[in-house]
């Protein structure tokens, strides 16, 4: 039981400062502490992998397992649950209400993310899903008051159960079929033979898993949600949902295609070549007309996920890992950094004004010469976007279409080509907004410009991390690539 | 490591600059300018210790050390990525070009009253050290790195400073460039995969990839990758919708820079790369290249002929003249190639000499329009005597560098292909037409009599004098640029015709 402790440290920290902060909150409010106790949270757990990582890989009960994929992408969501609290702060400062709640949420979100991507049976996975997104519900209607939040959380709420719903009853046909709910034993028992009736219902079951997962990773065509929620949600919610609860949600699926053994269906792979191709094409097309960053965001996400979906066909033409694992984890790094940091902008930016949000590209108009730190870490994450060397994005398409070469998958490259090719005027577009003249109004006034206000140190510190982190990985690449080179599911 | 200080020297300068504008609004150009010119004086030192013997060496294009000068640094060896930089004769010249070049862009906006003189300058030098990247990359995904990083700053320079049309220039330019660059990035990465999959080793080193087998449908569309992204840039026809609008929209100094140097680096891939590294199929497709070499030629001349926006029509002369560009290297014999690279030298001097020109007379007249000008001769001499050289010098007179260059180019091309070579010949006379109908409309004809503007000072007259002596130069005893480029290009021609044999045999 000593190294079962030791192989879930991690979580465990989080949910006992999620216990002790609910305490103080059910004791004395105080929105400072409370803060302080999240980010306490967030940094013991990060301390706390360290010590799970000396004694992977571990299996803890059958429903967990503690391995080097795990502890990476803990890593990940801790790191950027930790960003969205330190910038919560400032963000919370000029919004009423009770606050505290909001670190809470975020610590048992992110608890849910911990316990998805180390699950390795059908129970765990729905239990992280699940705990990820009722947390999550509560966060994106957090604001009191305010229309746009609560439609938000409504159609999240609502849309997000009804593919939970489909996600288990898909699960259940399967356990119907193979009588088994572990990951490892639905890829056994797939090797021996099913019969020929039962096949059919086999592949119904996957067919609703993966209409499940769609929904939750926002592809084409479940992804009508997406630019409302984005929208409606505040800034730093937004950030976590698109980079959290996406890439663990992500995360544990590459590790039920692979450990189930679901690659081995060409029908499944086939149907997912389609959703990744309409993903990339619609996603970037729809984005053109979008005059929101949030919505801009949003049509951006549902595109790079279409993209990652490549790894998953590769892995199933190669019926090997290949690349593909590996690409997939480099890109979900990059992606989640290089999102976080378009979300934190747009959570700093809004952190001066009291009830909206600064989040329509007019509003950035300038910002090179208004915030230059801003805008040079706006710019680096929309290049990173993009695709451009020399970022974190860049060296991550360069593993997605290296991947899609080693699998032959012309088809699938093509779209990604125009897909980029497409995405990269609605990035410019951003761009082109911040180096435009000051507008007059704004600069005359200032002093009362939400967007001119010095930055906090803590938000200067986020900043120069997300910055240095994106070039980090664009320019010197190989420390991670030899990381994730070694890593095995 | 002195090709790495060459390019470090521009993205330091360029930070300093950058940094100096809170100094002074004057000492960010001055900076920028001693910064390209101790590169300069650099790359000349190396130059005046080596043996000129070393110049005519024939290097071995799969060997790095028998070129002039290499330098390597492990940096991805995941994907047997390395930093690797190499100068041959052909890298040698286009650099030169490059920072002379350069020089006189910082020179040309010195009048211009550009707000954030900093920023502005910064961008220049960085553009510049993105070019002298593409010139020395041997790696292929370090050559595509630079490819793609050049185009920020340069896209940042017609976006911020550019004109009244910036936003849809800006966009155009980077859109057409970075999609195009897409095509080659998947086109390197399955030439290293096939490599991979050959040797059983990752590598993306130039010396390595040149000899990789590849069945020759393959070959066939992986070339196209190289051409499509190569010739967006050049640019030829068609794909060249996107260069009168960004040399139009650009401000001077980002003209020159596009005109002189960008342009030179498409040339440079399709030499460097799209031929050496796929012979057949590149000869395969040499007539569809030389055909759309010719439809730039005359098609450019045709448009240029009927602009009445003066820098519109220098833009449009450039996809003529680079037309020769494509024809030559697709004829690919020494006389032809010749003729490619000395039509780059001396195009970035013309054409450059004739941006400077349209963005003094815009920052005088405030207007690009021909048939609002007329007459300007009267008013200013020096400019008229200093235009009128260069549209000489753009008809290709006898006596400059573009002479030389096109006249190789159809002497190289009659041996390949005469009908082509009767066609391209086209593009002298028409060339001729746009030149003096420039000159007539802006200089020529009544003057307007209430007009107050100034002649061209010394600053201005010192850089036209650098290009006239160039150009004059390169007309008159090209021998020397000959000398550095034909070891190179006999290089490469004997990689093809090595290739061709090894192929023909099997």
């Amino acid at each position: 039981m000593e190294t079962g402790i030791q192989a879930l440290l991690a979580p465990l920290v989080v949910s006992i400062v999620a216990l002790v902060l609910m305490m103080q909150i059910a004791f004395k409010r105080h929105a400072t502490f409370s803060w302080l106790l999240g980010c306490s949270g967030f940094i013991l757990a990060l301390l706390a992998l360290k010590p799970m990582a000396e004694i992977t890989p571990q299996t803890v009960t059958p429903l967990l397992v503690s391995d080097q994929y795990s502890v990476f992408f803990s890593a990940l969501i801790l790191l950027t649950g930790l960003i969205t609290t330190l910038l919560a702060k400032d963000y919370l400062k000029n919004r009423t209400g009770e606050n505290e709640e909001f670190y809470l949420l975020l610590l048992l979100s992110s608890l849910g993310a911990l316990i998805l991507v180390s699950a390795t049976h059908v129970a765990s996975f729905l239990l992280g899903m699940e705990l990820l997104g009722v947390a999550l519900y509560a966060l994106i209607a957090y604001p009191e008051r305010g229309k746009l939040p609560l439609e938000a959380a409504i159609k999240y709420l609502i849309l997000s159960g009804a593919a939970s719903a489909i996600l288990l009853f898909g699960f259940a046909l399967i356990y119907a079929v193979l009588g088994t709910l572990s990951f490892a034993g639905i890829g056994q028992a797939l090797n021996s033979t099913i019969a020929e009736d039962q096949q059919l219902l086999f592949l119904m079951g996957t067919a609703m898993i993966f209409t499940g997962i769609g929904f939750k990773l926002s592809l084409v065509p479940f992804h009508m949600w997406t630019p409302d929620v984005y929208q409606g949600s505040l800034a730093p919610v937004t950030g976590f949902l698109a980079t959290i609860s996406k890439g663990a949600i992500f995360a544990a699926l590459l590790r039920l295609f692979i450990d189930a053994e679901l690659y081995q269906h060409q029908a499944l792979m086939l149907s997912l070549s389609a959703l990744a191709i309409a993903s990339m094409l619609v996603g970037n097309l729809l984005a053109l007309r979008q005059d929101n960053l949030k919505r801009i965001l949003a049509y951006s996400s549902i595109a790079h996920i279409g993209y990652l979906l490549i790894t998953l066909i590769v892995y199933g033409v190669l019926q090997q890992p290949g690349l593909a694992v590996e690409a997939a984890t480099f890109y979900l790094t990059a992606y989640i950094v290089t999102s976080l940091a378009a979300f934190s902008l747009l959570s700093i930016i809004s952190s001066n004004t009291k009830d909206t949000e600064l989040d329509d590209i007019s509003q950035i108009q300038g910002l090179f010469w208004r915030q230059p730190i801003l805008a040079l870490m706006l710019m680096v994450a929309l290049l990173s976007l993009a695709g451009i060397p020399l970022t974190a994005g860049f060296i991550g398409k360069f593993y997605i279409f290296t991947a899609g070469i080693e699998g032959s998958l012309w088809v699938l490259l093509a779209a990604l080509v125009i897909g980029s090719g497409i995405s990269i005027y609605y990035y410019l577009r951003i761009i082109f907004q911040m180096t435009m003249k000051v507008p007059v109004s704004e600069s005359a006034s200032s002093a009362l410009d939400p967007v001119t206000t010095p930055l906090s140190l803590v938000s200067k510190f986020v900043v120069c991390l997300l910055i240095f982190m994106m070039l980090y990985l664009g320019v010197l690449p190989q420390t991670l690539m030899q990381y994730l080179g070694g890593l095995s599911l | 490591m002195l090709l790495l200080n060459l390019i470090l020297i521009l993205l330091i300068g360029g930070a300093i600059a950058w940094w100096s504008e809170r100094l002074g609004t004057h000492l960010p150009r001055l900076i920028a300018v001693f910064v390209v010119l101790i590169d300069l004086a650099y790359l000349l030192n190396y130059l005046a210790g080596i043996p000129l013997e070393q110049l005519s060496v024939v290097p071995d294009a799969a060997d790095p050390s028998s070129w002039l000068l290499a330098y390597q640094l492990d940096w991805i060896p995941r994907f047997g990525i390395s930093f690797q930089l190499a100068m041959d004769g052909l890298s040698l010249v286009l650099i030169l070009l490059t920072l002379v070049l350069g020089v006189i862009a910082i020179i040309s906006s010195w009048n211009e009253k550009n707000d954030r003189q900093g920023f502005f300058q910064a961008n220049i030098l960085w553009t510049l050290a993105g070019v002298i990247g593409v010139f020395l990359a041997m790696d292929l995904f370090l050559f595509f790195l630079f490819w793609e990083v050049m185009l920020v700053p340069m896209y940042l320079l017609i976006a911020i400073w550019g004109h009244e049309g910036k936003a849809y220039a800006s966009m155009k330019f980077f859109i057409f460039t970075q999609f195009s660059g897409l095509l080659m990035l998947l086109a390197i990465l399955v030439l290293a995969i096939l490599h991979h999959n050959a040797t059983g080793i990752y590598s993306f080193s130039y010396f390595d990839l040149l000899a990789t087998p590849i069945e020759s449908g393959m070959a066939h569309w992986l070339m196209l990758g190289f051409f499509i992204a190569f010739v967006v840039k050049l640019p030829g026809f068609p794909f060249h919708t996107w260069l009168p609008d960004a040399h139009t929209q650009a401000p001077t100094a980002g003209s020159v820079i596009l005109a002189g140097i960008l342009l030179k680096t498409g040339a440079y891939g399709l030499i460097r790369f799209t031929v050496p590294l796929f012979p057949e199929a590149a000869l395969d497709f040499a007539p569809t290249a030389m055909f759309l070499g010719v439809a730039g030629v005359i098609y450019g001349a045709v448009l240029a002929f009927s602009q009445s926006d003066f820098k519109r029509l220098v833009a449009y002369s450039s996809v003529s003249h680079m037309g020769f560009v494509l024809l030559g290297v697709f004829a690919w014999n020494s006389l032809a190639l010749q003729g490619a690279v000395m039509q780059m030298v001396a195009h970035g001097f013309s054409t450059a000499a004739l941006f400077m020109i349209a963005g003094a007379l815009q920052q005088r007249l405030h207007t690009r329009d021909m048939s609002k000008m007329g007459g300007l001769w009267h008013h200013m001499p020096r400019m008229g005597a200093v235009a009128l050289f260069f549209a000489l010098a753009s008809l290709g007179m006898p006596g400059v560098g573009n002479f030389v260059a096109e006249f190789l180019v159809l002497l190289g091309l009659f041996a390949v292909n005469p009908w082509m070579t009767a066609a391209a010949a086209l593009g002298l006379i028409t060339a001729a037409v746009y030149s003096l109908i420039m000159m007539q409309r802006a200089f020529y004809g009544k003057p307007d009599t209430d007009l107050v503007v100034t002649d061209f000072a010394w600053l201005e007259m010192t850089a036209m004098a650098i290009m006239i002596v160039a150009l004059v130069w390169l007309g008159l005893y090209p021998q020397p640029v000959f000398d550095m480029v034909q070891p190179v290009l006999d290089s490469l021609s004997n990689v093809v015709s090595s290739t061709s044999a090894a192929v023909g045999a099997q």
